[in-house]
């Protein structure tokens, strides 16, 4: 009979703080502690660039299925042989992980019925096996059965020596394997049709990668247990996608939430052994993702929210600008004196946002307080007339070479002035050679000083 | 007396659950059942600890807000976090399966709940959880909890499908249709969640979280294989699943196996014989027209 680990002792008789558990855990006098650590690293990062290519291949949930579908293997391996040796159960599992890959595969091809339900139906008819066959086995008088239903929700605590060699070669066999196909791998994943045009073996490599997702699955099992594992090889992923673009990165990085969910993971089941290991890996990877999914630097939430109202800020100002100086052409360019109700004429704003934007623009040394309100300063000036310019140059190419009427060319330079570059400006100058004004008869305003080239054309 | 319970409350179960399914499967949101089918455990264990009751209406209340969440987020994560749509599904009900969990091994003491019946159910145990109709000492036993509570369900899910038939045919084969005749498609999503996260937890006492998948999607996955018309397919489904239920019972008598597994193997297995069968008309049918194309 085998023994599974205990970590803690039982012979302890007041409970140490967690504190000192934690001491204790990370002095690793009992090397078992040290052993389950490192396999349950291996299996997070190994999980997690495996089921990276899984995701890319958008077929995230397919370790849901292939977990599932390993339930009945390992226990027929069990029926059939009477041992829980870690190679035979493993075996076992992955043959019928296989044939669950299979169905999932054959079902869309072969019938009407859809790859969404083709993987929900593999999934719970075969953990509906799975069960059906442990639910015999404990009916059974054989010995070594306790502990099969331990692989429905993991628990570290309850690996062998065996387990975790078996857990080790497999891990290290997969990445490996993953750093050899890397290539062809990420080829496949990006665009398999342009892969079989450059005559590769596709479908040998996507066994393959079936091959190594269903070991990873099934080498999972004890620690993050059969219901779980479809998070250990998606939510990594998922997370890492929040922080780059560039696939190798992805993977590193995606590695490493594996990685650091499994030191969690392993700290609590240390703690705590009756507490199944798998949820805890889930929750502490899903913490990851939601935090990266609010905060990672460049594409969080949050980032994207500070960046939206940026720009929003910036149009509303721009426009205010605009408006001012579409007032002082009107008064002839005497008047450069204008007050709020005189902006809301032109333009429909609230006055609470109109108010603080004008503050902001005083700041910002492109208005002054005047007389009846507000005046625009030289660098005011100086912006107003440029957008003006190149809301204007815009109607007129829009008109001119689009043959859009006036009355439609309004609105989309409203959009466009804001985003127009200098080098574009000066473009569509050199296209505009003889315009002077807009569709709607006003004058386009020379550039200024900092434009020299364009006051000088015509 | 109890077989008859058991089988009654199976019955009910393996229906609704097929009726419910057809939605599923046809408007391929197969995964979304399993999804809500795995949070509902959070919005029981959450919905108990809140209340410290096991009443019905608790239960439902729980386990279809929780319900509506999954289904929510896993919209939103789609949208705003630029996820593939199964991959946000399976983020975010990994992630409630797990707190559910979670919460089961730290109140095990509290909860009337293990992992183990989260997983099968404990369909056996049914006919001892009797509701008693009046005061405790002279009332009368009405019968297990489960059924009334699936019994209502079902009856829930059945007026919603006869009173809102034609709407739901809409809105599922022809959503943009459906969106131009005014028919507020995101409220029909949600309805149908509404029935899925109803239908899941009344059977969650009967056959657990898991299982409830298989009856969800494979009898009505073997329906739309032989059916072409919406009304077919929901009687198909429900034959289909009521097949599951008197066999399965049958498979788990002789293998002293349990019940509610044995009863999502057979519905696999009816499914399997379906597509056998199909397989084969197929062939000889092929034949038949590749002889009629020789002939002429």
């Amino acid at each position: 009979m085998m023994e599974g680990f205990t970590l803690l002792d039982p012979l302890t008789l007041s409970p140490p703080s967690t504190w000192q558990l934690l001491f204790e855990f990370w002095q690793f006098n009992d090397m078992n502690v040290l052993w389950v650590l490192m396999g349950s690293i291996l299996l997070g990062v190994s999980a997690s660039v495996i089921g990276s290519f899984a995701f890319l291949r958008r077929r995230s949930l397919i370790g849901d299925a292939l977990a599932h579908a390993a339930l009945p293997g390992v226990m027929m391996a069990f029926l059939l042989f009477h041992t829980r040796d870690p190679l035979v159960m493993f075996l076992g599992a992955v043959t019928s992980s296989f044939i669950g890959f299979f169905i999932i595969d054959w079902l869309p091809k072969n019938t009407k019925i859809k790859p969404d339900a083709a993987l929900a139906i593999t999934l719970s008819f075969f953990f509906a096996l799975g069960l059906m066959l442990l639910s015999f086995i404990q009916g059974m008088e054989v010995e070594n059965k306790s502990g099969l239903d331990k692989i429905l929700f993991g628990q570290a605590a309850a690996m062998t020596q065996e387990d975790i060699t078996l857990l080790m070669y497999v891990t290290i066999f997969i990445l490996i394997a993953v750093v050899l196909f890397f290539q062809k791998f990420r080829l496949i994943a990006f665009n398999t049709n342009f892969a079989r045009s450059l005559g590769m073996a596709v479908n040998r490599y996507e066994l393959l990668l079936a091959l190594l997702i269903v070991m990873s699955v099934v080498v999972g099992l004890q620690l993050v247990g059969v219901v779980l594992m479809a998070a250990v090889l998606l939510t990594p992923i998922a997370t890492a996608r929040m922080w780059s673009d560039e696939l190798r990165n992805i993977l590193f990085l995606a590695g490493a939430v594996g990685a650091i969910s499994a030191i969690i993971s392993t700290q609590i089941s240390y703690l705590a052994p009756a507490m199944p290991t798998g949820p805890w890996m889930v929750v502490s990877l899903s913490s990851l993702f939601f935090l990266s999914l609010l905060f990672a630097p460049k594409k969080g939430l949050v980032k994207r929210y500070l960046m939206q109202r940026q720009l929003r800020q910036k149009v509303l100002e721009e426009n205010i600008l605009r408006t001012l100086y579409k007032l002082w052409e009107r008064s002839q360019f005497e008047q450069n004196d204008f007050n709020i109700s005189d902006i809301q004429a032109l333009r429909a704003m609230s006055t609470l946002n109109l108010r603080k934007a004008l503050k902001q623009l005083c700041r910002r040394d492109l208005l002054k307080e005047s007389a009846r309100g507000f005046r625009l300063t030289e660098n005011g000036l100086e912006q107003a007339t440029q957008l003006t310019r190149r809301h204007r140059l815009w109607e007129n190419y829009l008109n001119e070479h689009l043959e859009l009427s006036p009355d439609q060319v309004h609105s989309q330079a409203e959009r466009i002035e804001h985003i127009l570059t200098l080098e574009q400006e000066k473009q569509l100058e050199e296209e505009l050679k003889d315009s002077r004004k807009d569709p709607h008869g006003n004058r386009i305003p020379d550039a200024q000083v900092r434009t020299q080239t364009g006051s000088k054309s015509t | 007396m109890n077989d008859v319970w058991i089988i009654a409350t199976a019955s009910l179960v393996a229906i609704s659950s097929a009726l419910v399914g057809v939605f599923l499967i046809l408007r391929r949101q197969a995964l979304m059942g399993d999804a809500i089918s795995h949070s509902v455990l959070l919005g029981i264990v959450l919905a108990y600890l809140a209340t410290d009751s096991r009443s019905l209406t608790v239960m439902l209340t729980g386990a279809v807000l929780i319900g509506l969440l999954t289904a929510w987020l896993s919209d939103t994560l789609h949208k705003v976090g630029k996820l593939q749509s199964d991959a946000s599904i399976g983020i975010v009900f990994t992630l409630f399966f797990a707190i559910g969990v979670i919460l089961i091994s730290i109140y095990a003491g509290q909860v009337d709940l293990d992992q183990e019946c989260v997983l099968y159910g404990e369909i056996a145990f049914v006919p001892f959880d009797t509701i008693v109709w009046g005061s405790d000492a002279d009332g009368i036993e009405i019968g297990p909890r489960a059924f009334w509570a699936i019994g209502i369900v079902f009856l829930i899910v059945l007026t919603s499908i006869v009173v809102g038939f034609e709407r739901l045919k809409t809105v599922t084969f022809h959503p943009s249709l459906a969106v131009s005749l005014g028919i507020n498609v995101v409220f029909w999503h949600y309805f149908l969640m509404t029935l899925v996260s109803m239908t899941t937890v009344a059977s969650f006492d009967a056959v657990g979280a898991i299982l409830v998948v298989a009856l969800l999607v494979i009898p009505a996955s073997s329906a739309y294989l032989v059916t072409s018309s919406l009304k077919g397919m929901l009687w198909v489904a429900a034959a289909y699943g009521q097949a599951s239920v008197l066999m399965g019972y049958g498979i788990a008598f002789l293998l002293d196996s349990s019940i509610s597994a044995s009863i999502a193997v057979t519905a696999g297995l009816l499914l399997f014989m379906t597509i056998v069968v199909l397989e084969i008309r197929k062939k000889i049918f092929g034949k038949q027209i590749k002889e009629a194309l020789k002939a002429s």
